[in-house]
């Protein structure tokens, strides 16, 4: 267990305190999940510190869903534990977990207000543990007030827009203290502005409340600028575990590579740890690569241009698009008939040149499938 | 409603494209077909019951409800409505829940089955509960040794109205259900909500209109059911006569002011039904399910 972390919101709610197991270390270890027979999750590992916001981000289809279930125990595990702090929740039913999970489309109750939605968590649960009606209905209150949406307890779902029921989501699953947080795809129901908006403002309810939190979305900026660390995930497997920086910077496969942010890639050879494009070699030597076939990956943006050619990738242009500040160049490649696209300023005159020659700055190699 | 953004009922919009615009005359006569037709086969029908029952005025109209055997008629109508629409209820919402929210083998078979009644005459399914349980039947023996009565005596007809009516609230909740999935339902469980408790707060309230426009339509059919009873009933006055089965018997004994008043009651319910219903439909037809035509 970490030191004690105790967080005061400055709505007299303090939610992360250790002592009472409030904060959580999640611990998934070697778990696969199978859907009839069909692998979803193949096992995957992941330790997930406590009051850390991390983000599953994979294209759908890679199990980031299903991992976020598991965790809640909406799902079991086919193989493999999970563990919140030393314990082992592999078996535990969702209630025991009690975690507050946010739905995608938040399943409000919709014949219930704002704030018998929020108590419900609080309504339901037996004997002295179940606070007064009057403790529920102020509990309600400040959780509205921690999500900004203060006077509307008596307001029904149906007549909240998407981001005030995405707060009233957050609310009523954080009205059970719970010890982890679970969103899945928060944002995804909601047009770009409110998303921005709510991006941030979650990020200062974690700040302010500390809780574990973990959440879903193929939305690889909202990733990046919102978790500690990130997840990507693809088929089922994670591929890397990593800040927004590690991730962006240092990719280590050709999937993250592609995923995150914009790339480009080349098949390449490596002979005597110098890069070869067909028949000529680039400029670039990677003395650690075992020589053979390699595919070289690079950002558009992050490219050196140059004028005379020995040493370099030299194409025609093919397409060039302006995109927002930069112009976008297609580059047909040699004889290989490969294109690949970098950026360069708008009145850049090699823009308007039929061929470009330039070398990436940053870029990585990966061996040839 | 608990996505609003993906299921949005929007009120249907008239359509005036030109292309499916039919003529003037051709409007007209549609609308005279229709409204002809619900004016010979309905309402025609409906004023003469009403007519019939006030032939020979309110004072033999009222002399005919207060007989004893009409009331004993319209006491076990009640009753087996009464016994048949919980049933129906409890049935509806276990099969519904079964079907709609999670995957079992015979799935497809179970939903198959609980149309049987719609696609049976009534007639047979009576049939079938003689061969069952009448003397000669396979567990009369059995059940007269024991000293138990079901044909010819309430219990029978009370099977035989719930096997007639069984489909009707299972048929409104099923793809209700289907179509609300398991979203609310999980988000209470993950607060710490029991099966219980689920259902009682969640599950319930969201189909509760769609439960209750199942049952107007269930009770209907278990008060008019004619066919299905009249086989298991056996015809004893004051003690297996239904109110259809009792009208039945005064229009044979050319009591056709006992007959009608009788049927002014049946026909009354029916109006009540029918007021309910387009209520229903209207103030909450996006929370009943489309399944209409019974």
């Amino acid at each position: 267990m970490h030191v004690a972390q105790k967080w005061d919101t400055g709505f007299g709610i303090t939610t992360c305190i250790d002592k009472k197991g409030v904060c959580m270390e999640v611990r998934v270890a070697n778990v696969r999940k199978e859907f009839d027979r069909f692998p979803a999750l193949h096992d995957v590992s992941l330790d997930i510190k406590s009051g850390e916001l991390i983000a599953l981000l994979g294209p759908s289809g890679s199990g980031k869903t299903t991992l976020l279930r598991l965790i809640a125990g909406l799902e079991r595990p086919t193989r493999g534990k999970i563990f919140f702090g030393d314990e082992d929740a592999s078996q535990k039913s969702i209630q025991e977990r009690n975690v507050g999970f946010v739905f995608q489309h938040y399943a409000l109750f919709r014949h219930m207000t704002v704030a018998d939605n929020i108590g419900f968590g609080l309504k339901v649960r037996h004997g002295p543990s179940r606070p007064p009606v009057q403790e529920i209905r102020r509990r309600a209150s400040e959780l509205l007030d921690l999500v900004q949406l203060s006077g509307l307890e008596k307001r029904y779902p149906a007549q909240l827009s998407g981001g005030q029921r995405q707060r009233v989501a957050l609310a009523r699953a954080m009205a059970i203290e719970p010890k982890v947080l679970l969103l899945d795809e928060p944002f995804g129901a909601l047009d770009a502005q409110v998303r921005r908006e709510l991006r941030r403002w979650l990020r200062e309810i974690h700040d302010a409340t500390g809780h574990t939190t973990v959440f879903v979305t193929h939305d690889q900026e909202e990733a990046l600028e919102l978790a500690d660390r990130v997840v990507v995930m693809s088929q089922g497997r994670i591929e890397q575990v990593g800040t927004a920086d590690d991730i962006y910077d240092t990719p280590n496969s050709p999937f993250v590579y592609g995923f995150i942010g914009e790339s480009s890639s080349l098949p390449v050879k490596v002979e005597n740890g110098e890069i070869w494009l067909a028949d000529r070699p680039i400029g670039l030597s990677a003395p650690h690569e075992p020589s053979g076939d390699a595919t070289l990956f690079f950002r558009p943006h992050d490219v050196e241009l140059l004028d005379g050619c020995s040493g370099c990738i030299a194409g025609t242009v093919a397409a060039s698009r302006r995109v927002a500040g930069t112009r976008r160049v297609e580059l047909e490649i040699g004889g290989e008939r490969q294109r690949v696209e970098i950026e360069l300023p708008v009145d850049h005159p090699a823009a308007q040149k039929s061929r470009v020659a330039f070398r990436p700055g940053r870029w990585k190699l990966f061996p040839a499938a | 409603m608990a996505d609003p953004e993906i299921k949005s009922y929007e009120p249907y919009h008239e359509s005036q494209s030109a292309a499916v615009t039919e003529s003037r005359p051709a409007r007209v006569a549609l609308m005279t077909i229709a409204f002809a037709f619900l004016g010979i086969f309905l309402l025609l029908p409906l004023i003469i019951v009403f007519n019939e029952a006030l032939a020979k005025g309110v004072g033999a109209y009222t002399q005919s409800l207060s007989d004893p055997d009409a009331r004993s008629a319209i006491r076990l109508t009640l009753l087996v409505a009464a016994i048949s629409v919980p049933l129906n209820i409890v049935f509806g919402i276990s099969a519904a829940w079964a079907i709609a929210k999670f995957e079992f083998k015979g799935k497809a078979f179970l939903t198959t089955l609980i149309d049987l009644p719609f696609s049976v005459s009534p007639v047979i399914s009576g049939l079938v509960y003689v061969l069952l349980f009448g003397a000669q039947g396979l567990l009369g023996g059995w059940l007269k040794a024991h000293g138990i009565a079901i044909l010819f005596a309430v219990p029978g007809i009370v099977l035989a109205t719930v096997f007639v009516t069984f489909p009707f609230v299972a048929r409104e909740l099923i793809p209700l259900m289907q179509e609300q999935g398991n979203g609310d339902e999980e988000a209470a469980l993950s607060l710490g909500a029991n099966g219980w408790q689920t259902f009682w707060y969640v599950t319930l309230p969201n189909v509760k209109w769609g439960l209750l426009y199942g049952v107007l339509l269930c009770n209907a059919r278990a008060m008019g059911e004619f066919g299905a009873v009249s086989v298991v009933s056996g015809h004893i006055r004051g003690l297996t006569n239904t109110m259809p089965l009792h009208v039945e018997i005064l229009y044979n004994e050319y009591n056709a002011v006992g007959a009608f008043a009788v049927a002014s009651l049946l026909a009354g319910l029916a109006l009540v039904t029918l007021v309910l219903k387009t209520l229903l439909e209207m103030r909450y037809g996006a929370e009943i399910a489309a399944t209409r035509g019974h």
